[in-house]
């Protein structure tokens, strides 16, 4: 376990030291999180009686999105496996004694959170100070927020482990860029990056809300909000825990072949 | 011509890996469809935003996408200028005696953007006729220089972007909310956003001149000629831009990095 | 002709400290400190000579290269090559230069060697005549018939430091500057390459500027090197002249069946084991032949060298000599 700790430290210090990096992130993401919202008014002046949520609560959920970016897109992809695998670097990994599932998992988590810690708060704090009903508002309830807890860090993890298929895949194409922009296009869509998913029709939702995806950003952000409360809540946790486990099963299972087959090949 | 013997190059070069180039180009289709999915299913929700069609969304959509898409297939050298900067690429077009904004738009060309292409062709098949716009003369040349105007525009942000990276290579994430924010937020027309969003689109990075009021004319909602001409207005943003580039230059020369 | 006179150049570095606490406190406040890389750098450099241009690391060879090629314009000082000023008319003055950066290529990295060297023919304007004339005769010099089809990233670092070198000749330029032309390169690849900068300043009288960290490349090509340190020139001279101020000490090694050595003024003894010693004999003291002698006189000797300090060493005693 040691070991896993201070790569994340490292890891963690190592991105700290890009201050103007984390500047212009907030920035940018403070001014994405306001047109979305601008774009989103605009639907709701022409037909407020078609929107599927209350606007204050579309609100928070953009604010908690551009706010954890880095925690649940699954495009911020880390190079360095990336190019540790096609470049046939990973062989050095393999000869240390770490499991290489959670080395890569760990190293990831690390990225993800020192990124975050930076750029949550401030933007977070930000959109608290804007008028209703386009700031951030507080959670729905004291469970609501507990609920939302748990189901952030499941769906983080989830992010994760879905990342690491699309990192264990390039052992298979060799070549990362093409894998990476097909996987980054779809998840965007399918995870309510580009609108949230109460927007999408009945049954286009109801689809979606089986895959892993819906299991990610969605979850917890309209969690918090209240748009999901009561024994909806349990449900989305259960099937989050079920894709957590499946997701690593499979991730583990498919890396343990991929493996051999470099073993086999000689790097 | 020079920059024929470079395109032939890039070409040789992308070919050489085909597999990625397909991908590439595909998952460059896919970003953009889900982008026009979800257009698609804000529509079948709402009839209208701000008084625009479906069609006439979907025509402004397309502009900004063809614009950025060959903005970026041609001006992509700009768009990895740190990286140019970083790995030392730039001191060797230095020692080159040819103009350096030349060797640096040569220096990448981004054949798979066609993805990207394809889909905004795709959108124009659809949009043009479905419109409902009578395609004379005014409007074709409209839609053109709207096309023009746009890839002008966003090859100026990219070159902003250059330059900023002479100073700094850290915290350039910022200007995509100008590059990759007006490809996003284009979508629609500008107007929605309201008077302020419009404004500063307008007055400090013209991507309005391009998109808003030339498109107000295209769907017939205004006949002021003048706002058939704006676009050209929009391409003199290329002045500054490059004047910016200038200072970067000269900021680089007198520090190496 | 390249004349340097007065070149000063200073850098604004941000400092960065080590430890979670330092990481945390840059995010808010940067230190800056001031590098004087270069300091009064004047030197001259005729045409047709071939000059070793050696310091240590972060010692400004790299600035003053960047400065002579134009990349680079310093805070103060005079700068004529060729009667322009590199970065004043660069691209004028660029015509005339090549540059190999040893560490990096300038050779499209997926297409066979001959289409980047038909893009760089384009890039100078280079004629065709002239083109073809260099082409052949550079293909023959450095070998490269075999390899001109092959796509660079396929080529082994030797061959493709071959292909660098002729791809920064192609345009005939009057001045070439060598980074560390035969970094990583195995004996024969270096040999290889040390031959034809040779032979290209011999034939073309190409004027060659080569900074290096590999002292043979030095004792092999230049007769004049230039030292910086600290930003310093230190020292402007002919290698042998270097040699000689370190001439002082010669080291004799010796192989023997039997018998003892005994040390005296001039003489110490630097190792012996099993049949095998070696001395530091003081030239100033006493003399090659009669510490000869002197050894000779108890032991049987079966072999016996003489060597001089190598331009390694000379360089290292430079280095400690100058403090840098």
């Amino acid at each position: 376990m040691k070991q896993y700790l201070s790569l994340f430290r490292i890891r963690f210090i190592n991105s700290l030291q890009y201050r103007a990096a984390a500047y212009g992130g907030m920035v940018t993401q403070f001014f994405w999180g306001f047109m979305t919202l601008l774009l989103f008014r605009a639907f709701y002046k022409s037909g407020a009686a078609d929107f599927p949520m209350e606007f204050s609560r579309l609100s928070s959920y953009i604010w908690l999105q551009q706010a954890f970016l880095t925690l649940f897109m699954i495009w911020y992809f880390d190079m360095d496996i990336f190019n540790s695998i096609t470049s046939g670097n990973v062989a050095y990994e393999l000869a240390r004694p770490v499991d290489l599932y959670k080395m890569w998992f760990t190293k990831n988590v690390a990225t993800r959170l020192s990124r975050a810690t930076l750029r949550s708060f401030p933007i977070l704090i930000v959109a608290a100070l804007l008028p209703k009903p386009y700031g951030f508002s507080l959670p729905y309830s004291f469970t609501n927020f507990a609920m939302f807890l748990i189901t952030a860090v499941l769906a983080f993890l989830i992010v994760m482990a879905f990342c690491m298929l699309v990192y264990i895949s390039t052992f298979y194409t060799m070549s990362s860029l093409g894998v990476r922009i097909v996987a980054a296009a779809l998840s965007d869509f399918l995870t309510g990056g580009i609108i949230p998913l109460p927007f999408l029709p009945d049954n286009v939702q109801r689809i979606i809300g089986l895959t892993p995806f819906a299991s990610m950003q969605n979850l917890p952000f309209l969690i918090y909000s209240g748009h999901i409360a009561g024994a909806e809540m349990f449900r989305g946790i259960m099937l989050q825990v079920f894709w957590l486990a499946a997701l690593v099963f499979i991730g583990r299972l498919w890396m343990n072949s991929a493996l051999k087959r470099v073993v086999i090949q000689g790097g | 011509m020079l920059y024929g013997k470079y395109f032939s190059i890039h070409l040789k070069s992308q070919m050489q890996y085909k597999t990625s180039f397909f991908l590439t180009a595909l998952g460059q289709f896919l970003t953009s469809f889900s982008v026009y999915l979800s257009i698609y299913f804000m529509f079948e929700r709402f009839n209208r935003v701000e008084g625009f069609t479906y069609t006439e969304v979907l025509l402004c959509f397309a502009v900004v996408l063809m614009a950025f898409s060959l903005a970026e297939c041609f001006f992509r050298g700009f768009d990895t200028f740190p990286t140019i900067i970083s790995n030392g690429e730039f001191d060797r077009m230095m020692v080159r005696p040819r103009s350096v904004i030349f060797q640096v738009l040569a220096s990448k060309i981004e054949f798979s953007r066609i993805g990207r292409l394809l889909q905004a062709i795709i959108v124009f098949a659809y949009a043009i006729p479905a419109s409902g716009i009578s395609w004379t003369y005014d409007k074709i040349v409209t839609l053109l220089l709207m096309l023009i105007s746009g890839i002008t525009v966003f090859s100026g942000l990219f070159i902003i972007y250059a330059s900023f990276a002479f100073f700094t290579i850290e915290g350039l994430e910022f200007m995509n909310i100008f590059t990759d924010g007006g490809r996003e937020f284009g979508r629609y027309p500008l107007s929605i956003y309201g008077e302020g969003v419009l404004k500063f689109f307008t007055y400090v990075i013209p991507t309005a001149l391009f998109q808003y009021y030339p498109f107000l004319y295209l769907i017939g909602r205004s006949d002021n000629l003048l706002y058939m001409f704006l676009p050209l207005v929009g391409m003199l943003f290329l002045i500054p831009c490059y004047c910016f580039w200038r200072f970067g230059l000269r900021h680089y020369k007198s520090t190496g990095s | 002709m390249i004349e340097l006179r007065n070149i000063n150049k200073t850098f604004k570095v941000a400092r960065r400290n080590a430890g979670f606490g330092e990481a945390l406190k840059a995010l808010f406040r940067k230190e800056y400190t001031y590098i004087h890389a270069l300091k009064d750098v004047t030197f001259t450099i005729g045409d047709g000579e071939m000059v070793g241009y050696i310091g240590p690391n972060g010692a400004g060879k790299s600035s003053t290269i960047k400065i002579m090629s134009g990349i680079l314009n310093p805070d103060s000082g005079e700068c004529i090559i060729n009667g322009l000023t590199p970065w004043k008319n660069r691209k004028e003055h660029v015509r005339n230069i090549g540059v190999v950066f040893g560490q990096r290529s300038q050779l499209w990295w997926d297409v066979p060697v001959i289409d980047s060297f038909e893009l760089i023919r384009d890039i100078y304007k280079v004629d065709e005549a002239v083109y073809r004339r260099n082409l052949d005769e550079l293909v023959e010099m450095l070998d490269l018939a075999e390899i001109m089809r092959t796509p660079a990233r396929q080529l082994s670092l030797g061959q493709r430091m071959r292909c660098e070198i002729a791809a920064s000749l192609l345009h005939d330029p009057k001045i070439l500057f060598l980074d560390e032309p035969t970094i990583g390169l195995d004996a024969v690849s270096k040999i290889a390459v040390r031959n034809f900068i040779r032979r290209i300043n011999n034939e073309r009288k190409t004027t060659v500027i080569l900074t290096t960290h590999d002292m043979q490349d030095i004792e092999a090509l230049t007769e004049r090197i230039l030292l910086i340190g600290k930003g310093r020139i230190l020292l402007d001279g002919s290698l042998s002249e270097l040699k000689k101020r370190n001439s002082e000490y010669r080291t004799i090694t010796l192989e023997y069946s039997c018998g003892e050595f005994e040390e005296i003024h001039g003489i110490t003894k630097q190792s012996q084991i099993n049949g095998h010693a070696v001395f530091s004999v003081d030239t100033n003291i006493i003399t090659v032949s009669d510490a000869i002698a002197h050894l000779s006189k108890n032991a049987d000797i079966t072999d016996i060298s003489v060597v001089g300090a190598s331009a390694e060493e000379m360089v290292v005693s430079l280095y400690e000599e100058f403090k840098i």
